[in-house]
């Protein structure tokens, strides 16, 4: 029976060669996320910024334009409409007034809105959230995004070496500007589950980049004379056919979801979408530069390599 | 790699097996559910507020209302004991985060002093003060001014214990409802987090919890009208102005001295007035306020009372005799839903402080059905896929991987079921990048098998190599996972805290499904088959 293959055997391609090119698209990529975070910002959702969002379906097709009229006439600021999947479906976004604090969590937007669209439409969702929490969400957001890098930064030190670490770091690092670039550029709203999905791109990039090493460390211990870029190259061409296997079953799944998965959570899967296929190319070709830059000791690896060497013999 | 041991099988066996028995109910109708022994798994797995519907709402105690109305407290108690100590004094009242008066003759201030330390009390805050009990005033005087503040100590213990009267009454109020299975906990010095499964329109939830319904019964002051008092900006002393709730622009002069407070209600229901057949709310008080209800009733027949709820007039009758029953009727042009919302209030109690609502969350049943509906979708069509794939690319072993992955996702069940953890709509999604994920492992494995096999290993040494050497890069890989699931659990909250938990889970059953079950398969079929070569 023949077999797909993704990846064919043995490949030779040599990633190290074309590092500078992937630096230097890097660099670009965290340099246009740094400019884009100040100068068009982000398209923050209720769970950031405050502020109501009421989810309607009408009775027959929604009218859009005369829904606009009716809830601009209520004076609540600003207000946003927009389709949510189906035609029935009305998604409304109403702001916090800007720079003003809000009434106790939205509570006086939702009764004008109810008053004004009346018994006829079914509310599918309302959220609500005041200024005092969307503060606090950001911090423990930006939280906790922080403590997952220093987490992983602390468990590849304590099983690698210090240069995997910050090769590691350095990758994530870039993932989540390559992803907040996205979200930046094309203002995707940005909310809490858009965290989620980073900190599971940060969990995925990183089992991706830890393979490569784990490789890596293996070949230091085999290949003692071997020049750094060609045993970085090996590795990567070793581990090559089984990154991409799991980077394909990991979109099929995700891109189901994408599609039959509902109109709520499409953003969410959108981003970690984004972030699969960033985290591949990331464990690829930022991690092993870094590598190649900083250099690598190899006392440590003959060191491991004795103490292979040494449960070997008790084996024995 | 091809012997397994007995425990070992027996292990797998177990899990898989329970497993499967914590997934079943899920599949069973509520009605059969019941009829399940109690020995055996009967729990299913707890839908988030996003998937069956329902409400959750963040909220605030007030705790400034709380000092505040302290400090008023406060200031009447000062106000009597230098009463009783026949004390002349000027310009008792509230100032900022004080109780400021100034004693007219210098030889006073002592006995004053002393009199008003006499109003302390000590409080055990107990985890700022280490459980010892603290003096909840400290009385200063300088020259002939006299300040009382109140210690932090007892600012803490009055909003630890406003936040768990609040905690109780809200449960109370809750608990009429009717609904199933509410959450009611404390977030925080001074919130508390309110789930409500199920129900469609919170507004009615919301009202209910948006009043402190603090009710008593004052006389209505008839020296002067309101309209008078407010023209001429000369209040009487020991009234003030409150508006009357059906007619909000009518002001009437009530007397702050409260008769009777609605703490000395026992009962309150609602029910219609025998003549007018309005309906009305009934109330009963306890003898204590019965006999203070009944006395002053009997002071001041012909003169009017006024019903005030949250500072609200409801409704301002005449006396007609004196009331002594310890029993009576509040009639204010209620709705029935009015008077039964009343009765609750009543019944359930005041709060301390207002709530304020910081953060809603509610969907509609059918939104959260939808949201099932979709996910299953999804996760059946992204589950076939994974499955149809890995058979392409490896065959055989690819059907033993999809084994262990159809045991995966019945342990992520059963575990959730067990756990009782919350399945949210990016739970879900969890679940479905689980499928995605757990078969690296058995990637990770087969990829190194089919290496061994490209150095000239024979079939079962390189089987035997593969699952050796893969285990690290799988432990190393799925541990990163976990952390960043750990780190979400701790700092997410909702469905984002349902995504970390289902992602938690999975990459535990992930691992052991792949190290282990699909081990088992692979090794009971090298030894049956004996192969010679292997298609991978």
């Amino acid at each position: 029976m023949r077999r797909l293959k993704i990846v064919p055997d043995n490949t030779k391609i040599p990633f190290v060669k074309y590092r500078h090119i992937a630096v230097g698209l890097s660099a670009i990529i965290v340099l246009a996320a740094v400019v884009s975070m100040f100068t068009k910002g982000f398209n923050f959702g209720i769970d950031f910024k405050g502020g109501t969002v009421i989810e309607i379906a009408t009775q027959g097709p929604a009218d859009i334009s005369d829904l606009r009229t009716r809830l601009n006439n209520l004076g609540l600021g600003e207000v946003q409409l927009q389709r949510f999947g189906k035609d029935t479906d009305v998604l409304i976004r109403i702001g916090t007034e800007h720079g003003q604090p809000m009434d106790d969590g939205g509570q006086v937007v939702i009764g004008k809105v109810k008053a004004e669209l009346g018994d006829k439409v079914e509310y599918r969702r309302i959220e609500s959230v005041g200024p005092q929490v969307s503060g606090e969400l950001i911090r423990s957001a930006t939280l906790a995004v922080l403590i997952s890098v220093a987490a992983m930064f602390a468990y590849i030190w304590f099983r690698f070496e210090w240069q995997f670490g910050l090769g590691a770091v350095l990758s994530i690092v870039h993932d989540v500007m390559a992803t907040i670039l996205v979200f930046s550029f094309f203002q995707l709203e940005f909310n809490l589950t858009t965290i989620a999905a980073l900190l599971t791109i940060v969990g995925y990039s990183m089992n991706d980049t830890v393979v490569v090493f784990d490789r890596m460390r293996e070949n230091l211990r085999k290949y003692k004379k071997m020049d750094l870029g060609e045993l970085i190259d090996l590795s990567i061409n070793e581990t090559l056919s089984r990154t991409i296997m799991t980077s394909v079953t990991t979109l099929i799944a995700l891109i189901s979801l994408f599609i039959f998965g509902g109109e709520v959570i499409r953003s969410f899967t959108f981003a970690m979408i984004f972030g699969i296929l960033i985290g591949t190319y990331s464990s690829i070709y930022v991690a092993a530069p870094v590598l190649m830059a900083i250099g690598i000791t190899r006392e440590w690896g003959s060191v491991q390599l004795g103490r292979g060497k040494a449960n070997a013999d008790k084996k024995a | 790699m091809l012997h397994f041991e007995r425990w070992k099988i027996v292990l797998i066996a177990l899990v898989t097996l329970a497993g499967v028995f914590y997934t079943a109910p899920n599949f069973l109708p509520k009605t059969a559910l019941e009829e399940v022994p109690s020995f055996l798994p009967h729990k299913q797995i707890n839908l988030g507020l996003d998937l069956r519907g329902g409400s959750y709402l963040l909220l605030e105690v007030d705790t400034a209302t709380v000092n505040k109305d302290r400090l008023q407290a406060q200031m009447n108690d000062v106000r009597k004991a230098l009463r009783d100590k026949r004390i002349l004094y000027t310009g008792l009242g509230v100032n900022g985060d004080a109780v400021t008066v100034r004693i007219s003759k210098p030889e006073d201030v002592e006995t004053a002093t002393k009199a008003i330390e006499g109003l302390g009390a000590m409080v055990s805050a107990n985890l700022l003060s280490g459980g010892l009990p603290q003096r909840d005033i400290t009385v200063t005087a300088t020259g002939g001014l006299i300040t009382v503040t109140n210690t932090d100590a007892a600012k803490l213990a009055r909003a630890q214990s406003a936040i768990q009267q609040s905690m109780e009454i809200v449960r109370r109020r809750i608990d009429e409802l009717g609904t199933t299975e509410p959450v009611i906990q404390q977030q925080g010095l001074d919130r508390i987090l309110v789930q409500v499964p199920g129900l469609d329109d919170p507004s009615r939830l919301k009202a209910l919890l948006g009043q402190t319904a603090k009710l008593n019964f004052r006389l209505v002051d008839t020296s002067t009208t309101a309209q008078q008092a407010l023209a001429t900006h000369t209040i009487p002393a020991g009234s003030e102005v409150l508006y009357m709730t059906e007619n909000p622009s009518q002001p009437l002069l009530v007397q702050r001295r409260v008769m009777v407070g609605g703490d000395s209600l026992t009962d309150a229901q609602p029910g219609f007035d025998s003549r007018s057949g309005e309906p009305i709310v009934s109330f009963r008080f306890d003898s204590t306020g019965g006999r203070l209800f009944g006395e002053v009733t009997r002071d001041n027949v012909g003169k009017p009372f006024a019903i005030v709820l949250d500072n609200k007039v409801i409704s301002a009758p005449v006396i007609r005799e004196a009331i002594v029953g310890g029993s009576g009727q509040i009639s204010g042009n209620f709705t029935v839903q009015q008077a039964n919302d009343l009765a609750i209030l009543l019944r359930a109690g005041a709060l301390p402080a207002p709530l304020n609502v910081l953060e809603e969350r509610t969907v509609g049943a059918s939104l959260g059905a939808d949201s099932i509906r979709a996910g299953l979708i999804a996760s059946i069509i992204g589950s076939l896929a994974v499955v149809v794939f890995m058979m392409a690319c490896y065959g055989l072993f690819g059907v033993f991987a999809n084994i262990a992955l159809v045991v995966n996702v019945v342990l992520i069940m059963g575990a959730l079921s067990l756990l009782q953890a919350t399945l949210t709509l990016p739970g879900i999604a969890g679940i479905i990048l689980t499928i995605g994920t757990a078969v690296d492992a058995n990637v990770l494995i087969y990829e190194r098998i089919r290496e061994e096999l490209r150095v000239g290993k024979t079939p079962i040494a390189a089987i035997e190599a593969g699952y050796n050497r893969a285990l690290a890069p799988i432990i190393d890989a799925n541990v990163t996972h976990f952390i960043s699931a750990a780190v979400l659990f701790e700092l997410g909250s909702g469905p984002v805290r349902g995504f970390a938990v289902t992602l938690a889970i999975g990459v535990v059953t992930s691992v052991f499904t792949a190290v282990t079950v699909n081990r088992f398969i692979v090794s009971t079929w090298v030894r049956r088959a004996r192969p010679k070569t292997i298609s991978l």
